[in-house]
C-alpha cells in the first residue's frame, strides 16, 4: 500500500455524481423490536430445516436397515429395528426426535454406538477452528485487495484481481487443497500433509487437565511452543485453501462497495476539499463499504461450513466435516441426521447474529 | 439523469439478445472479460458434444491395443496424461467428464427454471399465506449449506449409492432443490413489482384470467434477470456436482467419468507426488467454472449502473437500471441480498451519466 502515493490520483474529473436515494424504509420500530422479531424468525428456520432433512431421510427407510441390511438376517434386522423404536407409526417418531433435539439430544450413532451430541462436541471444536482461521484469511486478502482493485478501477490491478477473485471461486477447495499439499508439502516439505497437528504434540495436549478441543488454545496451554508452532503449521494449508473461496466473494464485495461510496455526493464534497484519492478510499469510501460484507458473513458461514466438510476430508482434519464423510461411507444416517441438524442451528444462530451486527451499525437495515 | 427524458433507442431484434446485447453494451476490460468467459464455455460445450470423437480413448477403457494401459504411468506416449490408480486414461476421462458436467448442469438448471419460475409466479401474485410459507421455506433452505442439502437430496434420490445413468439423475435432481429458492426469490420479487405496474391493471380492467396476465405480462417481464442466475448456477452446479463426487456420491467410474470422483482418487497420490492425476481434472474444473463465472460476472457487471464503463449506454440506461439483480429489494429475511450478486445499500434510481 506504500506505492499508492506515488502514483497520479485516478481521474475524478470526469465522473459525474451519481444520484444516491437512501430508502427510508417505514418510520418507527426500534432496534428492540427488531431483534426481537428477528430472533423469533430463528425458531422456525431451524424447524423447517430439522423436520426437511428428517423426513427427506426417512424416505429412504429406517436407518437401522441402511446401515446394516446385507450383514444382518432379516430377524435380526427387525430385532434392532423394534428395539430402536423405528417401527413405530413416523408421526410419533418425528414428534419425538423433535422433543430430542430440543433438548440437545440428537441420537445414537449406529456405526460406533456413540450418542450424537458428544460426536458433535469432540469435533466441533475442530471445525471451528479452521472456520476461525480460513476467515482471518478470507479477510486479510479480500479487503485490502478489494481496495486496491477499486482504487485502480479498470486499470491493470484491477483486472488481474478481478480474475483472482474469480479464480478463487472457481476452484474447488479440494483442488486447492491439493495443490497446497502437493507444492508445500511433497515437494517443498516446509508444511505438513495432513491433520491437526503431530503425534507427539497430540500426546501432550491430551494430557491436559482442562483441554478444550481447539488445538491452539490447547497448544498454548501446554507451554511448549513446538507445540504451538507445530499446530500452527498444521492449519496453514487448510486454512488457505478455505479461506481463498471467502476472500474472492470479500474482494469483490469490497470492490463494488468502495466504487460504489466513491460516487456519492458526501466523497465527492471531500474530493472537492481537496483530500487524495487514496485518502477517499482509505477513510470515505471504506467504512461504509464494509457494511456489506458484515451482511454478507452470514451467507458466508454456510458457504465455509460446506466447504469446511470439502476441506476436512482433503487434509483428513477430524472435525464435523471428517466426521460426516466417514459417516456417509458406513451410511450412519442418524449421524448423518445429527451432523446436518446441528449446522442447521449453527447457521441459523450465525445469521442472526449477523443481522443484528448489521442493524446495530447500519440503521437503514432495520425495519 | 442526463437523458432520462429521451426515449430509448430500440435496437435490432438479433441486438436485443440477452448476451448479444450486453456484448454490444460493453467496452474494454469488461469487453475482454466477457468475450474471454464465451470461448471458454463455448469450448466446454463443443468438448462435451464431441467427446466420443476427441477423446483417445473411452472413459472406462483399460487397455488398449497394446494390452492393459497400467496404473499411474506418467504422462506421455500413449498417454498424454498419464493413467490413474485404476488405470484409465486421464486425458480421456477429463474430456468425457465435460460431457457428465453438461448434462448435469442442463438437467438441474432447467427443473430449477421450472419449479422455481413457477413458485415465484405464484407466490407473488397471489401472496397469503402460501406467499408468506413458501418464502419462510425457501428463505431457509437458502440460507443452508448448498453441499449438506445435495448430499441430503443424494442420499434420498440413490440411497448414497452411486449407480448407472441414476448416479448423474440423483445429482441433477440433488443440485435442482438446492437452486429453487434462487429462481424463487428474483421471480417472486419481480412479480410482486410487476404486479402494481399499470399495463397488469389495465389487462386486468380489461377481464384477463389470472393465468393469462401471470403468463402473458408478468412472466415475461420477470425473465429478464435469468441469463445471469442461469450463468451463475451452472457454475455452481459444476462446484456442486465435483463436491458430491469428492465425498464418494459420485457416478461409478464405469458408467461415466466425473472431475470430482477422480480428485477423490487422487487424493493417495499426491501424498506420493503423483500429480498428474489429480492436476488435469482439477483444472478442467476451475477453467469451466472460471468460463462460466467470467460470462456471468460480466452480465452482472453490465446490469449494474454503478460497475459498467464509463462509456454508458446513456439511451438503454433506463432499461437495464430496472433488471438490478433484486428488484424490489430483498425478502424479509437478510438484507444479504443474493450470493455473491452484491444487492447494495445504494439504490441505483439512475444510470450513470455520461461523462
Amino acid at each position: 500500500m506504500t506505492t499508492v502515493a506515488t502514483t497520479p490520483a485516478a481521474p475524478a474529473a470526469g465522473r459525474a455524481p451519481t444520484t444516491t436515494a437512501p430508502k427510508k424504509k417505514g418510520s418507527g420500530g426500534g432496534i428492540i423490536r427488531y431483534i426481537v422479531i428477528r430472533f423469533l424468525l430463528i425458531f422456525p428456520t431451524i424447524f423447517i430445516l430439522v423436520s426437511m432433512v428428517f423426513w427427506l431421510m426417512r424416505t429412504t427407510g429406517d436407518p437401522i436397515t441402511a446401515a446394516l441390511g446385507g450383514r444382518l438376517s432379516a430377524d435380526q434386522l427387525a430385532e434392532r429395528v423394534a428395539a430402536a423404536g423405528y417401527d413405530r407409526p413416523i408421526l410419533v417418531q418425528y414428534v419425538e426426535y423433535l422433543g430430542q433435539i430440543f433438548t440437545g439430544n440428537f441420537g445414537t450413532t449406529i456405526s460406533t454406538n456413540r450418542p450424537v451430541s458428544e460426536v458433535l462436541l469432540t469435533y466441533g471444536a475442530a471445525t471451528a477452528e479452521l472456520a476461525f482461521y480460513a476467515l482471518l484469511v478470507a479477510f486479510i486478502v479480500g479487503i485490502p485487495l478489494g481496495m486496491v482493485a477499486a482504487y485502480w478501477r479498470d486499470k491493470s490491478p484491477d483486472a488481474s484481481l478481478r480474475i483472482f477473485a474469480i479464480l478463487c471461486y472457481a476452484t474447488p477447495v479440494f483442488f486447492s487443497g491439493l495443490l497446497f499439499k502437493l507444492i508445500f508439502a511433497v515437494w517443498l516439505k516446509v508444511l505438513p500433509v495432513a491433520g491437526r497437528a503431530s503425534t507427539s504434540s497430540e500426546l501432550q495436549m491430551q494430557l491436559l487437565p482442562g483441554k478444550t478441543g481447539l488445538y491452539t488454545i490447547d497448544a498454548i496451554q501446554t507451554g511448549n511452543p513446538a507445540v504451538l508452532v507445530d499446530v500452527l503449521t498444521h492449519a496453514v494449508l487448510p486454512a488457505l485453501a478455505l479461506g481463498l473461496l471467502t476472500a474472492g466473494v470479500f474482494l469483490r464485495l469490497v470492490r463494488t462497495n468502495v466504487i460504489g461510496t466513491l460516487g456519492t455526493d458526501y466523497v465527492d464534497a471531500a474530493r472537492s476539499r481537496g483530500v487524495s484519492e487514496f485518502r477517499l478510499v482509505q477513510k470515505h469510501a471504506y467504512r461504509p463499504a464494509l457494511i456489506p460484507i458484515i451482511t454478507v458473513i452470514g451467507l458466508q458461514i454456510a458457504l465455509l461450513l460446506g466447504g469446511a466438510v470439502l476441506t476436512e476430508t482433503t487434509f483428513e482434519w477430524k472435525g464435523l466435516g471428517f466426521m460426516l464423510s466417514e459417516f456417509l461411507q458406513a451410511r450412519d444416517f442418524v449421524a448423518v441426521q445429527g451432523i446436518v441438524a446441528l449446522l442447521a442451528v449453527i447457521v441459523a444462530l450465525s445469521n442472526f447474529i449477523v443481522d443484528i451486527i448489521a442493524a446495530l451499525i447500519d440503521p437503514r437495515v432495520r425495519y | 439523469m442526463t437523458r432520462i427524458d429521451s426515449p430509448p433507442r430500440q435496437p435490432s431484434r438479433l441486438a436485443r439478445l440477452p448476451i448479444i446485447h450486453q456484448l454490444h453494451q460493453s467496452v474494454g476490460l469488461q469487453r475482454g472479460m466477457l468475450v474471454a468467459g464465451l470461448v471458454i464455455t463455448t469450448l466446454f460445450v463443443l468438448t462435451a458434444i464431441l467427446a466420443p470423437l476427441v477423446a483417445p480413448y473411452g472413459y472406462s477403457q483399460l487397455r488398449g491395443p497394446d494390452g492393459v494401459f497400467g496404473a499411474q504411468q506418467p504422462p506421455g506416449g500413449a498417454h498424454l496424461f498419464g493413467t490413474t490408480v485404476g488405470g484409465y486414461d486421464v486425458l480421456s476421462r477429463v474430456l468425457w467428464g465435460a460431457q457428465t458436467a453438461l448434462f448435469v448442469i442442463v438437467v438441474a438448471v432447467l427443473l430449477s427454471i421450472f419449479a422455481g419460475v413457477f413458485l415465484g409466479l405464484v407466490s407473488g401474485y397471489f401472496g397469503g399465506w402460501l406467499d408468506r410459507v413458501l418464502v419462510v421455506v425457501c428463505d431457509a433452505v437458502y440460507a443452508f449449506p448448498s453441499l449438506l442439502l445435495a448430499i441430503v437430496m443424494s442420499i434420498v434420490i440413490s440411497g448414497g449409492k452411486s449407480d448407472l445413468v441414476g448416479g448423474v439423475m440423483a445429482a441433477a435432481i440433488s443440485i435442482t432443490v438446492v437452486f429453487i429458492p434462487q429462481y424463487f426469490r428474483v421471480i417472486r420479487a419481480e412479480t410482486v413489482r410487476i404486479k402494481s405496474e399499470a399495463y397488469v391493471e389495465s389487462a386486468r380492467v380489461l377481464g384477463s384470467g389470472n393465468i393469462r396476465i401471470m403468463v402473458r405480462h408478468v412472466l415475461r417481464n420477470a425473465t429478464r434477470t435469468l441469463p445471469l442466475i442461469f450463468t451463475l448456477n451452472s457454475s455452481e452446479a459444476i462446484l456442486t456436482l465435483a463436491g458430491l463426487g469428492f465425498l464418494g456420491f459420485g457416478i461409478e467410474p464405469t458408467a461415466a467419468s466425473e472431475w470430482g470422483y477422480d480428485l477423490n482418487k487422487a487424493i493417495s497420490d499426491v501424498s506420493s507426488g503423483i500429480w498428474w492425476t489429480s492436476l488435469f481434472p482439477g483444472l478442467a474444473i476451475v477453467l469451466v467454472v472460471m468460463g462460466i463465472t467470467l460470462v456471468g460476472e460480466s452480465l452482472n457487471d453490465l446490469a449494474d449502473p454503478r460497475l459498467r464503463g464509463r462509456r454508458a449506454v446513456g439511451a438503454n440506461a433506463g432499461l437495464v437500471a430496472e433488471t438490478s439483480v433484486v428488484p424490489g429489494g430483498t425478502l424479509a429475511a437478510g438484507p444479504g441480498g443474493l450470493d455473491g450478486l452484491e444487492s447494495a445499500p445504494i439504490h441505483p434510481s439512475d444510470g450513470e451519466a455520461i461523462s
